[in-house]
């Protein structure tokens, strides 16, 4: 299966991404290597997981919310869906939005939420990673030196930052990819 | 514990087509401790240079694969997109969501490939309300529609790429670029930050 098709209705022969194989074959190895690992001592699939599902909620993209909910309930973390959902439904909002380094750009400097999970329900090492996630998706140009400080005081070491930061950026273009294909291929 | 780096210099603050450098907040790997599956993952072994390409090392797997697919996306030239206009929308993109850093490799690229740095920095002096020709400003505005979360992608931004002369493997290769830099841009803004031109 691959997931930019299945997310953008395509069929695997779809002409529009066939003079693009190692790009294609690439983007599924990419989610592979984020949601099915073969390494050890990595970031928890559980915390893959319900990170998937509340970046694909922020993107508000019905499929993207279907396939990575779906991972998540039929995963030993399922009994987190709700969390998520909460998570989701308290977290929406337009990005990108942020502002720049003081000087000539900051006239272009778009005020938006912060966002906070609630530690309760996720634990304060996925709520911190959820902090971070919201974060990437809407107001990327925001991040600096305290989100990692942040991230490291919850218990994240460097690599798994490095997982958790790829998974998060992944989805976006994942998301992105599957659903520009898809308006294409309703328009040809 | 882990360490994080502090830095003290004066970062950019404007778009630029100056070549930038990148310091990460977390220790990148050090070429000693690169086993073969790393040097794998790297895929251009000039890469271990790069702090950025360094610490992305920490996971392998995904680093290839997401370099494998920056590369094909990018230098493929079997058909599709001239890659001054691939150029140009990784460009809008980054200009779009704020990456200092993406724009300024990019901004390069697409004023090397088009020779026209005078239209490039239009973009980057003005941000994607810029006016430069049909193809371009059709570029920027479907870089723009996809790169905003919600996106708002629609025929009408297909339809204005396919006036422009544009096939179905060009747009496709337009909608690739875009969503790529949408992963580009969030790892180079949170995983560190751009350094001024050497001697600037």
């Amino acid at each position: 299966m691959d997931v930019i098709d299945t997310l953008a209705g395509l069929a695997p022969q779809a002409h529009m991404r066939a003079a693009r194989p190692v790009a294609r074959e690439n983007a599924q190895k990419s989610h592979d290597a984020l949601f099915a690992p073969t390494g050890e001592d990595m970031m928890p699939m559980s915390e893959r997981l319900a990170v998937a599902a509340f970046v694909a909620g922020l993107h508000r993209d019905a499929p993207a919310m279907d396939y990575y909910t779906g991972l998540l309930e039929a995963s030993d973390a399922a009994a987190l869906s709700p969390t998520v959902a909460e998570a989701v439904r308290s977290g929406l909002a337009e990005g990108p939005y942020g502002a720049y380094p003081p000087g000539p750009l900051s006239v272009e400097d778009v005020p938006g939420p912060v966002f906070q999970a609630d530690p309760a329900g996720l634990g304060p090492r996925l709520a911190a990673a959820f902090d971070y996630a919201h974060l990437l998706v809407y107001h990327p140009r925001d991040a600096g030196r305290a989100h990692t400080e942040t991230l490291v005081a919850a218990g994240w070491n460097a690599t798994d930052i490095v997982t958790l930061s790829q998974l998060v950026a992944f989805l976006c273009f994942q998301i992105r990819a599957a659903a520009g294909l898809k308006t294409l291929a309703a328009n040809l | 514990m882990t360490d994080i780096q502090t830095y003290d210099h004066q970062e950019p603050d404007v778009f630029t087509q100056d070549a930038l450098g990148w310091v990460p907040w977390l220790p990148p790997l050090e070429e000693a401790d690169l086993t073969p599956r790393h040097w794998e993952a790297l895929v251009q072994k000039s890469r271990s240079k790069m702090p950025y390409f360094m610490l992305l090392a920490r996971d392998p797997d995904i680093l290839e694969y997401r370099t494998r697919t920056d590369l094909d996306i990018f230098f493929n030239p079997d058909a599709g997109l001239p890659r001054a206009d691939r150029e140009m929308a990784a460009a809008a993109t980054s200009r779009f969501n704020g990456c200092i850093f993406c724009c300024s490799v990019h901004a390069r690229f697409a004023a090397h490939h088009s020779k026209r740095a005078e239209e490039v920095q239009k973009l980057l002096d003005e941000g994607v309300s810029a006016r430069i020709d049909p193809r371009w400003d059709a570029i920027i505005d479907a870089a723009t529609a996809l790169s905003a979360t919600p996106s708002t992608f629609g025929a009408e931004h297909v339809e204005r790429l396919r006036a422009t002369g544009m096939d179905d493997q060009s747009i496709a290769d337009a909608i690739y670029a875009i969503a790529f830099f949408n992963w580009a841009n969030r790892l180079m803004l949170a995983l560190g930050l751009p350094t001024p031109p050497a001697g600037g």
